[in-house]
C-alpha cells in the first residue's frame, strides 16, 4: 500500500490557482483549517470554493482568494453571521452560486456517482431559480409527470477534509456524531487531501471505534496530513469542541490585524499564538 | 403560580403547530419553538420525534433514541415526515420568507445566512415560521430574496403547506380565499391595531379575533420546571 502522508505544504503545493476546491465540515465544525491556513500561506488564488460554509470561506474570502463560491449558507454557528464573509459579499468581492442545502447534497451525490445531475424537489418558486439562471429542469418520464430541478454534479478538482484519525494510506475515521459530507466530498473530487488529528496504524482504527466510523476510503484519497488541532478553532468532537473565545477574537478582529497576528508564520506559530491569545 | 407571560403564550402558540402531526420530526429553530416542540411532545403530541440540534434523535429528557446526522436530516425533509419551524428575516403576505440577504442579491446591503434548506423545506414538508419581534421590517410587502416559498409562488406544489406563523404579537394562518395571511389569534394584552401597525402589508383581520389559548396549569409547570427552568424564553420575548 502506498504511503500517502505528506506535510500540509506539500498537499497545497499540488493545488493551483483557478481550481475548483471542495471543503468538508459544516459551518464552524470539523473544518480542515490547518489545510486552509496552508492555502492562505501559498499564493494560490482565483478559486471556486464549494462548501457548507464556515470560517474556511470567511478567511479565503477576506484574503481575496475566491473567484466564485458555491454554497447554501456561511455561518460560525454560535455566531450566526460570518463577519468576514459578509463584508466580502457586501463589497462584491466574488461571484456567488447560492443553492439549497439539499440541492448541494444531491450535487455531491451526482458527482460521486458519475452522473451529470440528480433531480430534486427543491428550488421551484424560490429565487434560487432567479439567481441561478443556468439551472435546468427535468420531467419525470413516469405517469406522475412532475418537473424537478436537475442539480448539476458538483465535480471538483480537489477536496480538503479533516477527520479524527487516519492511517498512512488514507483510510479516514470520524469519532464524533456526524460524518457531515466528507466522504462525498472525497468521492466527488479528482484528488482529496485528508488532514487528521493523529495518524495511526491501520489496526488501531477499529480499536478506536466500530467499522462504521471508517468514513473515508483510501481509494478516494491522494494525501494524508497529520495536523493535531488542525480543525482549530472549529470543533472536532470528541477530540475538542469549538474554541469559542478564539472564534470571537477571529470574528471581532479586523482582517488585516488577524492575518498579521495569526497567519503570518507557519502552523506551529499559529497554534502557539492562538494558545496565547485565549 | 403567577399568570402566563407573553413568552409563555408564544411557547403555547408554537407548540400548537405540531398538534395532530403524529410520528413526524419536529425541527424547531430558536429557543421558543424548541421549548414549544418539547412541550408538545410531553403533552398532546406524544409521538413526535425530537432532535438535539446535532446528530441525535432524543426523548424530551435528552435520552438518545436515534441517529440523525445532517445528510439524513436533509433526506428526511424530502420524505416529508417532518414539520419545521424556521425563522424569517423577512416574510410577506403569502408566506414567502427570506433569510439570505437584504437588498439586491447581486450586491446586498446586508448579507445574511443564505437560503439554507428553505427552498427544499417548503416544497417537501410543512413549514411554519417563528418571528420573535413582529415589525414592519420583518412583515414586508415583498421579500428581497425568496428562500422559503409562499402560497402565491408554490403553484399548487403537491407537498407545499405553511400551517402557521407565530410572532410575539399573535398567530397567523393563510385561511383566506387567495391564501394570503390572516390574523388567527392575538396573544393576551395585544390589540388588533398594534398588529396592523407592526405589519407592512394588508392583513386579513376577521371579526372577533380569538385570543391565543391559555396554557393549562400543567403546561405552565412543565415549561417552568421541566422544559425551560433556566428561562431562555424570557430572553427571547420579554414579559
Amino acid at each position: 500500500m502506498k504511503d500517502k502522508t505528506m506535510p500540509a505544504e506539500e498537499a497545497v503545493a499540488r493545488l493551483s490557482s483557478g481550481m475548483t476546491l471542495g471543503i468538508g465540515g459544516w459551518g464552524s465544525r470539523r473544518k480542515p483549517m490547518a489545510l486552509v491556513r496552508a492555502l492562505l500561506r501559498s499564493g494560490i488564488t482565483d478559486l471556486t470554493v464549494v462548501s457548507y460554509g464556515g470560517p474556511d470561506v470567511g478567511m479565503l474570502a477576506a484574503a481575496g482568494r475566491i473567484r466564485k463560491l458555491v454554497t447554501a449558507f456561511v455561518t460560525l454557528d454560535s455566531i450566526p453571521l460570518e463577519p468576514h464573509y459578509r463584508a466580502a459579499r457586501e463589497r462584491g468581492a466574488f461571484e456567488l452560486t447560492e443553492i439549497d442545502e439539499a440541492m448541494f447534497l444531491w450535487g455531491l451525490r451526482a458527482a460521486a456517482n458519475r452522473l451529470p445531475f440528480l433531480p430534486v424537489r427543491a428550488g421551484f418558486g424560490s429565487d434560487v431559480m432567479r439567481v441561478n439562471p443556468g439551472l435546468r429542469t427535468v420531467t419525470s418520464p413516469y405517469e406522475d409527470g412532475e418537473t424537478f430541478v436537475a442539480v448539476p454534479a458538483l465535480r471538483m478538482d480537489a477536496a480538503l477534509v479533516h477527520v479524527n484519525r487516519a492511517d498512512r494510506s488514507g483510510n479516514g475515521q470520524y469519532l464524533g456524531p456526524d460524518p457531515y459530507f466528507d466522504d462525498l466530498f472525497c468521492a466527488a473530487a479528482d484528488t482529496a487531501y485528508v488532514s487528521c488529528e493523529r495518524i495511526v496504524e491501520t489496526a488501531e482504527l477499529t480499536k478506536q471505534g466500530p467499522p462504521q466510523t471508517l468514513l473515508i476510503r483510501r481509494h478516494t484519497v491522494t494525501g494524508v496530513v497529520e495536523a493535531p488541532n488542525g480543525a482549530h478553532f472549529t470543533s472536532c468532537a470528541p477530540d475538542y469542541g469549538r474554541d469559542e473565545a478564539f472564534q470571537k477574537t477571529y470574528a471581532t478582529t479586523p482582517w488585516p490585524e488577524f492575518e498579521a497576528g495569526f497567519l503570518a508564520g507557519d502552523e506551529q506559530t499559529y497554534q502557539s499564538a492562538a494558545r496565547e491569545a485565549t | 403560580m403567577t399568570g402566563p407571560s407573553r413568552a409563555e403564550y408564544c411557547v403555547i402558540a408554537c407548540a400548537e403547530a405540531w398538534r395532530g402531526d403524529g410520528e413526524v420530526l419536529a425541527s424547531p429553530m430558536g429557543p421558543i419553538p424548541s421549548i414549544g416542540a418539547r412541550l408538545a411532545r410531553l403533552t398532546f403530541a406524544p409521538d413526535l420525534l425530537l432532535t438535539d440540534g446535532e446528530a441525535l434523535l432524543v426523548r424530551p429528557d435528552g435520552t438518545p433514541e436515534g441517529w440523525l446526522p445532517y445528510r439524513e436530516h436533509l433526506a428526511w425533509v424530502t420524505g416529508g415526515r417532518r414539520h419545521v419551524m424556521m425563522g424569517a428575516s423577512q416574510i410577506d403576505r403569502f408566506g414567502n420568507q427570506n433569510i439570505s440577504c437584504i437588498g439586491d442579491w447581486e450586491l446586498p446591503k446586508r448579507q445574511l445566512l443564505g437560503v439554507r434548506g428553505a427552498p427544499a423545506n417548503t416544497l417537501n414538508n410543512p413549514t411554519s415560521y417563528w418571528i420573535p419581534r413582529h415589525s414592519r421590517r420583518v412583515f414586508v410587502e415583498r421579500v428581497d430574496m425568496v428562500c422559503g416559498v409562499g402560497y402565491d409562488r408554490a403553484d399548487g406544489a403537491r407537498y407545499h403547506r405553511i400551517p402557521r406563523v407565530v410572532s410575539d404579537l399573535g398567530v397567523f394562518d393563510f385561511a383566506t380565499p387567495d391564501r394570503s395571511m390572516r390574523l388567527a389569534s392575538l396573544h393576551p394584552g395585544v390589540t388588533v391595531e398594534q398588529v396592523i401597525d407592526a405589519t407592512g402589508f394588508e392583513l386579513t383581520v376577521p371579526e372577533g379575533v380569538p385570543a391565543t389559548r391559555e396554557p393549562t396549569d400543567e403546561e405552565l409547570r412543565l415549561i417552568r420546571e421541566v422544559v425551560d427552568p433556566a428561562g431562555a424564553r424570557a430572553r427571547e420575548v420579554a414579559a
